[in-house]
């Protein structure tokens, strides 16, 4: 791959997943309002899809505004950790052979590093806020962080020893025959699971919870450093998405007739639409509810999902 | 863990369902014939307007948003020299239709009455006044009761007997 491929195919990766991200405002306005009934914001453009354009204008001329109370550099960089760890991440997903910023062989280790990280823009972002419920926020937000971290990283052990690799282009290759949500359904719940808590979408969106803690860590943001928390959100959803179909559903493998990219976007856009059926359908847990159903159930579930692959996997090579 | 499963699809469901939303300017929500909206002056059969300038609405109105000045033509009979809504503080509680003795004013099933400039949410009698006997057809005070106005002889009107002649009662 030459250099102006590979620097095509970088800002190429960025402009869409912004674009992505910011449609996403309008997707799930519209799917949240026809799942309970309504018809969601559909004047602005066609299918009032400039509700996008709206809001971001909107975000960008809201007063940027720094409590005086506030740590005003932590405030400030804290938004930016997010964006910058979630969209690390997809450096690694192979959107379609060949088109992948980064080949890494430590693919899956390297996403798991980033989406760790990105726990530090909500920790950060609470503690500097200094307002108690930002900070009851990122308590929380840690130590769900901590809770489902583990297993995420576990539930996806499976995967990695079923393709012995940790390369992602790899692991799709493997899929070629059988995708792995077959082999793998318990890693494959799992990481649904975990993902959701990971990108604190509802029903485990516990660090904003909106009725409890007001807005959680970002309860003091406004403007553009609240649109970035925004901006992440929807681009975690959209990373979880391409995680689970890159290592549980064949990645960009699929059937000839449609180009490997547009199966890639297909399957993406299946689960992001998961993700949005989920915010719609179930209640939010309670706090100790989240942590203690990660740690007594699902630890033990993915421990022993790693325990009865590594058997199998050990009998069938001999 | 099912019962979740079966929620999200029950939920999922609801995407082909009929739904709620009423697109309003294109489409407007049916208003029932007694909808309190925009207050209005009606008028007799006869055309005359029915407002006798009496000021119970006025005082019944709990925001003060009725002005009006009453005033006599030259047969003796009271009608509204200006007569002034103020629909920026009115609340559209319909006392003042209760109040009215005579179904003068009443509350119609109009609510689209926005305005960029303040002042011209005040309307004035040549505003409020319509062509029109709203709620109570037929309906004419002056016939039923009231002064002597040119209208109708005492004891002519409807359902009321002629007065009785007290010299005739003599013994």
């Amino acid at each position: 791959m030459n250099t102006t491929e590979h620097i095509l195919i970088v800002f190429g990766v960025l402009f869409v997943l912004l674009n992505i991200a910011a449609g996403l405002i309008w997707v799930e306005r519209r799917l949240l309002a026809l799942w309970q009934d309504r018809l969601g914001p559909n004047r602005a453009g066609p299918l009032g899809i400039f509700i996008v354009l709206a809001d971001t204008l909107k975000l960008f001329f809201k007063e940027d505004w720094v409590p005086p109370f506030a740590d005003k550099w932590v405030f400030i960089t804290a938004p930016a950790i997010v964006v910058a760890s979630v969209l690390m991440s997809f450096v690694i997903i192979p959107f379609a052979p060949g088109i992948v910023v980064a080949d890494l062989n430590i693919g899956i280790i390297f996403f798991l590093a980033m989406s760790s990280l990105g726990v530090y823009s909500i920790v950060l972002g609470g503690w500097a806020s200094n307002n108690k419920y930002a900070l009851l926020g990122a308590l929380r937000g840690a130590s769900q962080m901590i809770a489902y971290e583990v297993f995420m990283g576990l539930s996806l052990m499976g995967v990695v020893m079923l393709s012995g690799s940790f390369n992602l282009g790899e692991i799709v290759a493997a899929q070629k025959n059988l995708w792995f949500v077959v082999t793998q359904p318990v890693g494959f719940v799992v990481f649904l699971i975990a993902g959701i808590a990971e990108t604190h979408r509802l029903p485990f969106d516990i660090p904003e919870a909106e009725s409890e803690l007001i807005a959680g860590y970002h309860a003091e943001y406004s403007g553009m450093k609240f649109g970035m928390f925004f901006i992440g959100e929807y681009l975690g959803v959209t990373l979880i998405s391409a995680m689970i179909v890159t290592l549980f559903f064949g990645g960009w493998l699929g059937p000839a007739f449609l180009p490997p990219l547009v199966w890639f976007v297909i399957k993406l856009f299946f689960f992001i639409g998961l993700f949005i059926l989920l915010r719609a359908s179930l209640p939010r847990p309670r706090y100790d509810q989240l942590i203690s159903y990660g740690w007594k159930i699902l630890l033990p579930l993915v421990l022993l999902n790693v325990l009865v692959t590594g058997a199998i996997a050990l009998y069938l090579r001999g | 863990m099912l019962s979740h499963l079966r929620t999200m699809w029950l939920v999922f469901l609801h995407l082909f369902h009929k739904k709620e939303t009423i697109e309003y300017p294109e489409e407007k929500a049916p208003l029932h014939p007694r909808y309190r909206g925009r207050i209005v002056l009606t008028t007799d059969p006869d055309g005359g307007e029915r407002c006798v300038g009496c000021y119970l609405c006025a005082v019944a109105c709990p925001v003060d948003c009725i002005a009006l000045q009453a005033t006599e033509d030259e047969e003796g009979r009271r009608y509204p020299e200006f007569f002034r809504i103020n629909f920026s503080r009115c609340i559209f509680c319909g006392y003042c239709e209760d109040a009215c003795p005579t179904y003068a004013i009443q509350l119609i099933p109009d609510f689209e009455m926005a305005e960029y400039n303040r002042q011209n949410l005040v309307f004035e009698k040549e505003d409020l006044l319509i062509n029109s006997q709203g709620k109570y057809p037929g309906y004419n005070f002056y016939r039923v009761a009231g002064l002597e106005a040119g209208v109708k002889k005492k004891g002519e009107g409807v359902n009321e007997e002629p007065p009785v002649d007290v010299h005739s009662l003599l013994p």
